[in-house]
């Protein structure tokens, strides 16, 4: 394993909660949690853009809360849960979730770079509020960077997404109700 | 046609073989790659815009913990890059680019040493440690500082700080056309130098492989084979002692598509240390230090008749190159651009240009989406406008009386245009806003003392540029054919090398339908491979809108002649001339007795594991290469954009209300990616037009080097477009396809401009630079003459 970890001697022992495993990972302070994740845990979905919080192209969830992985040390995210782009399509089949579907559907992803951070600032996003409008969308989708798309097919991924989790949870509700 | 084609996968949005490994975090890119071993570097870089370099001490770096190795230019002795036009040197100066400034430094950021440490975060605690030294030269960070007389020299051989300059076409008697003219328009316009930005920085993971004998780089570019010339030659290697790996692309937009010193530097730390070296470009340097474009001055006046029909264009460009001439294209990329090909869509009778590079102390420029074109196309759009004006004319119709609509069109400059939908494009164009309400719209605002615009821009897009278009630019090195191999296994199942190199341009979806329709077979069959330098023999990458023209032809050739060597095994084994076969959903079959047919596992079976049934004219394996080279000028795909924007008075924003989008790119393989093209592209010419500016102060300082200083447009910012597609295939690329990369970048702004200028009309005040700032906007729609009107 070649050394990475920049260990000092201030190396401490974390522990890390990740898509739901535990893993104990021997760290310098300074490093942050994007650099963890990437390359010592090597889950390299996680894309670093600018490393100063603009692009967002690091973004996971932090207790379901889109963050910024840039800006954060791994040191300050123990005790939470960290979700990372990994999580979202079925671990057993790797059948893609439906938001990835939708994001394909729509061509919502071209070099792919920024991706995983729309995906999941979309995911904690829709997850605090299913009943976001397009519009509603959109805001929160101005506060990522993306170079291909010109954002209006990340809007109609995200917008066709919710739409039809609304339209299952009715169909849902609704079956409940006839029994 | 030799195939069936009732299930043709060309003309058809199909799911995008790339997405599945993006959705899911399992794309590979170049920081993503971790060898044993593996150390990682980081730059030295100047702190001063000009100067000599009295000392460069690594002493204290070298002590940093973690820190394996720190190297100067004179420790690794490395060749420089240099990019060369067949000009006479009073058309074009050569200058090298070394790998490390050696003893001079011409912009803040330009790299001097590289420092190799365990982790990233030990080699910029190195970077903390150097001590370099400099003697101040005067930076010249404009275009009036460099052209002044005793200015000092950013090269010592560039008199006049100037790199390229050529007058071209100088009809004869265009004076007199300008003397006699009852009207003469004029444009000056400036427009921003710019990053390209392509969310994944540069980088690369290099790695000597001993028992290969070779250097592996593994880097993110749109042209490895390019790299691979230049970094065997700076090194001193024989070029097959290079491979070069291009996993995937987070974006290139030709920032990427000339060589990096960066990358060459840690392919030679990786060769002196053999250790893996990996070097990750931070977003400061991105912006401040790597390869910048757009910054151009443009002084262009333009003869009409009374009727508004053109009969004349002169113009003058001066294209800020920044430090050194960029790697295979040269300084001239931008003026040669702009000059070769100014008069676009419009019949121009007389035409003079004097196109300019010159250097200055700021990063240098590479190509970037649309080269020039965005430009001189807002250029030329301005002067269709002010002309209309001029004459009291509808601005369309103007454009409509001096569009070229008989094609084949030889123009005055040299250029045969094939044939495209330009008055076509215009009409539907303006259809759509006019059946979406706009120009009503308009009037109603007006009326309350809104400030709406409705803006057009008429432009062509060469695609295609074959070797004969690159040669008459006069490069030494002429880029423009492009190879592929088709294979098929001996389970029928198809692989695809190319030299082009996708980087969000979906060519693993796109190539690979080119080649199951050609061969009948389905889509999953057929995989592409791209970006390795050992798997396909040559290849001159992915830029101008070249991949599917040149890149996908070649594709579609090696599949039919794959087809072809199909078909002649089986009719071996039938004894039938190869003729009476036709290849028909994965198997070959009789014409004459569609009843008798082979599989293409049959016949790959024959080809490879029974080989001795093979005639003895066909020679064992399932393997097709083909070549492919545009050699007439090239093929134009040409589009239409409109602009509604509402300017706002109390903040100087610029609102875009709806955009339209007319486009022909002849034949769209897949019209999904065609419209992810076009989007993206517009954005990125909405940025130039209001938004993006690199800056730098008096002392050549960057001043826009994090995006708190340089301003990417969000989802906020860009508006959703509307795209309607018109189709007039290409007649000599082998899918009728032509380019569809670059047109979104050149349309938009001169839309922008116009649209934001039609919103100014009661100001008096017309604006001709980009980028369009608030506070323009905010100090016009001040203006006395808009109290006046109130």
């Amino acid at each position: 394993m070649n050394d990475t970890s920049g260990l000092g001697d201030d190396a401490q022992l974390i522990t890390l909660d990740v898509n739901g495993t535990s893993y104990e990972v021997i760290t310098a302070p300074r490093r942050t949690l994007v650099d963890v994740l990437r390359h010592d845990l090597r889950l390299t979905g996680t894309h670093v853009g600018c490393e100063h919080g603009i692009c967002g192209a690091c973004t996971v969830l932090v207790d379901g809360l889109p963050s910024r992985a840039c800006l954060m040390f791994a040191a300050q995210a123990e005790g939470a849960r960290i979700t990372t782009v990994e999580s979202l399509a079925d671990a057993d089949t790797g059948e893609l979730g439906d938001l990835q579907r939708a994001f394909s559907d729509h061509h919502g992803l071209q070099c792919g770079f920024c991706t995983p951070g729309f995906l999941m600032l979309a995911q904690g996003f829709l997850t605090e509020r299913p009943e976001a409008s397009k519009e509603e969308i959109r805001e929160v989708v101005a506060a990522n960077l993306c170079r291909c798309t010109g954002y209006q097919t990340i809007v109609e991924a995200i917008d066709a997404c919710a739409t039809a989790r609304r339209a299952q949870r009715a169909a849902g509700t609704e079956e409940t109700s006839c029994n | 046609m030799t195939s069936v084609t009732e299930n043709q996968l060309v003309g058809r949005s199909v799911a995008r073989r790339e997405d599945p490994r993006l959705l899911t975090g399992h794309g590979r890119f170049v920081d993503d790659i971790e060898l044993p071993g593996m150390l990682h570097a980081q730059f030295v870089r100047s702190t001063v815009a000009h100067g000599l370099i009295t000392a460069v001490d690594l002493t204290a770096v070298r002590r940093v913990p973690g820190v394996v190795a720190a190297f100067t230019a004179a420790d690794l002795g490395l060749g420089d890059i240099t990019a060369r036009l067949d000009r006479p040197p009073a058309e074009f100066v050569p200058t090298a680019m070394p790998v490390l400034a050696r003893d001079r430094v011409r912009y803040v950021g330009e790299p001097i040493a590289v420092v190799v440490a365990r982790d990233p975060y030990a080699a910029e605690d190195g970077l903390e440690a150097a001590r370099v030294t400099y003697e101040s030269l005067p930076p010249v960070t404009c275009e009036e500082q460099a052209l002044a007389p005793g200015a000092a020299l950013v090269h010592e051989e560039a008199v006049r700080n100037t790199l390229v300059d050529v007058s071209l076409f100088a009809t004869e008697g265009i004076d007199g056309i300008f003397e006699n003219a009852p009207c003469v328009v004029r444009v000056e316009a400036r427009t921003g130098r710019q990053n390209a930005l392509p969310l994944e920085t540069r980088g690369a993971v290099a790695q000597w492989d001993a028992r290969e004998e070779q250097l592996v780089v593994h880097t993110c570019t749109q042209i490895p084979h390019q790299v691979r010339t230049v970094a065997s030659r700076c090194l001193g290697l024989d070029e097959r002692a290079v491979r070069v790996i291009v996993p995937d692309m987070g974006g290139g937009f030709g920032l990427k598509c000339v060589v990096g010193r960066e990358e060459i530097a840690a392919a030679a730390a990786a060769l002196r240390l053999r250790r893996p070296v990996k070097w990750i470009e931070d977003r400061k340097d991105a912006l401040s230090a790597s390869f910048l474009a757009r910054e151009q001055h443009y002084t262009a006046r333009a003869a009409f008749d009374a009727d508004g029909r053109i009969l004349g264009l002169d113009a003058d460009v001066v294209c800020d190159m920044g430090a050194y001439s960029c790697y295979p294209f040269t300084a001239g990329i931008e003026p040669l651009m702009a000059a070769g090909e100014m008069p676009g869509v419009y019949k121009v009778p007389a035409y003079r240009v004097r196109g300019r590079a010159i250097t200055t102390n700021k990063a240098p420029t590479a190509p970037y989406r649309g080269v020039s074109r965005p430009q001189y196309v807002m250029v030329v759009e301005r002067l269709m406008e002010r002309a209309a004006r001029e004459l009291d004319m509808d601005p369309l119709e103007i454009r409509r009386r001096n569009l070229i609509t008989d094609f084949p069109y030889t123009g005055v400059n040299h250029i045969t245009y094939d044939p495209g939908s330009y008055l076509e494009s215009l009409d539907l164009c303006e259809q759509a806003l006019k059946e979406a309400g706009w120009y009503d719209r308009q009037a109603a605002a007006r009326a309350e003392g809104r400030h709406i615009g409705i803006g057009y821009s008429c432009f062509s897009e060469r695609t295609g540029y074959g070797s004969a278009a690159f040669a008459a630019r006069k490069m030494q090195v002429v880029p423009g054919f492009d190879l592929s191999e088709v294979r098929m296994d001996t389970g029928g199942a198809v692989t695809v090398t190319t030299g082009t190199m996708s980087h969000g341009q979906s060519h693993e979806t796109t190539m690979a339908q080119i080649v199951a329709d050609a061969l009948g077979v389905d889509l999953a069959k057929v995989k592409l491979h791209q970006g390795d330098t050992d798997r396909i023999t040559y290849g001159w990458g992915t830029f101008a809108s070249r991949s599917i023209t040149v890149g996908g032809s070649a594709v579609r050739r090696a599949a039919v002649k794959l087809g072809d060597k199909l078909r002649a095994i089986a009719a071996a084994e039938w004894g039938v001339p190869p003729e009476e076969t036709e290849l028909a959903r994965g198997r070959v079959r009789r014409r004459d007795e569609p009843g008798i047919e082979l599989t293409y596992e049959h016949l790959a079976d024959i080809a490879y594991l029974k080989s001795h049934l093979l005639p003895e004219d066909i020679e064992p394996g399932l393997t097709a290469t083909a070549a492919f080279d545009v050699t007439t000028d090239g093929t134009f795909s040409n589009a239409t954009h409109g602009a509604v924007v509402e300017l706002h008075e109390g903040t100087g924003q610029v609102e875009i209300l709806a955009y339209v989008c007319v486009e022909d790119c002849g034949v769209a393989i897949h019209p999904q990616v065609v419209e992810g093209q076009c989007r993206g592209g517009i954005a990125q010419g909405i940025a130039g037009a209001l938004f993006e500016q690199i800056t730098y102060d008096a002392q050549g300082e960057p001043s826009a080097t994090s995006f708190m200083d340089y301003k990417v447009p969000t989802a906020h910012e860009i508006p959703d477009v509307t795209i309607h597609h018109l189709e007039t295939p290409c007649a000599f690329t082998e899918t009728g396809a032509k380019g569809a990369g670059e047109g979104g970048t050149i349309g938009a702004p001169a839309a922008v401009l116009n649209a934001v200028n039609d919103a100014l009309r009661a100001t008096g005040v017309e604006l001709d630079t980009t980028p369009i700032t608030p506070e323009t906007v905010h100090r016009a729609l001040t203006s006395p003459a808009l109290e006046q009107t109130r």
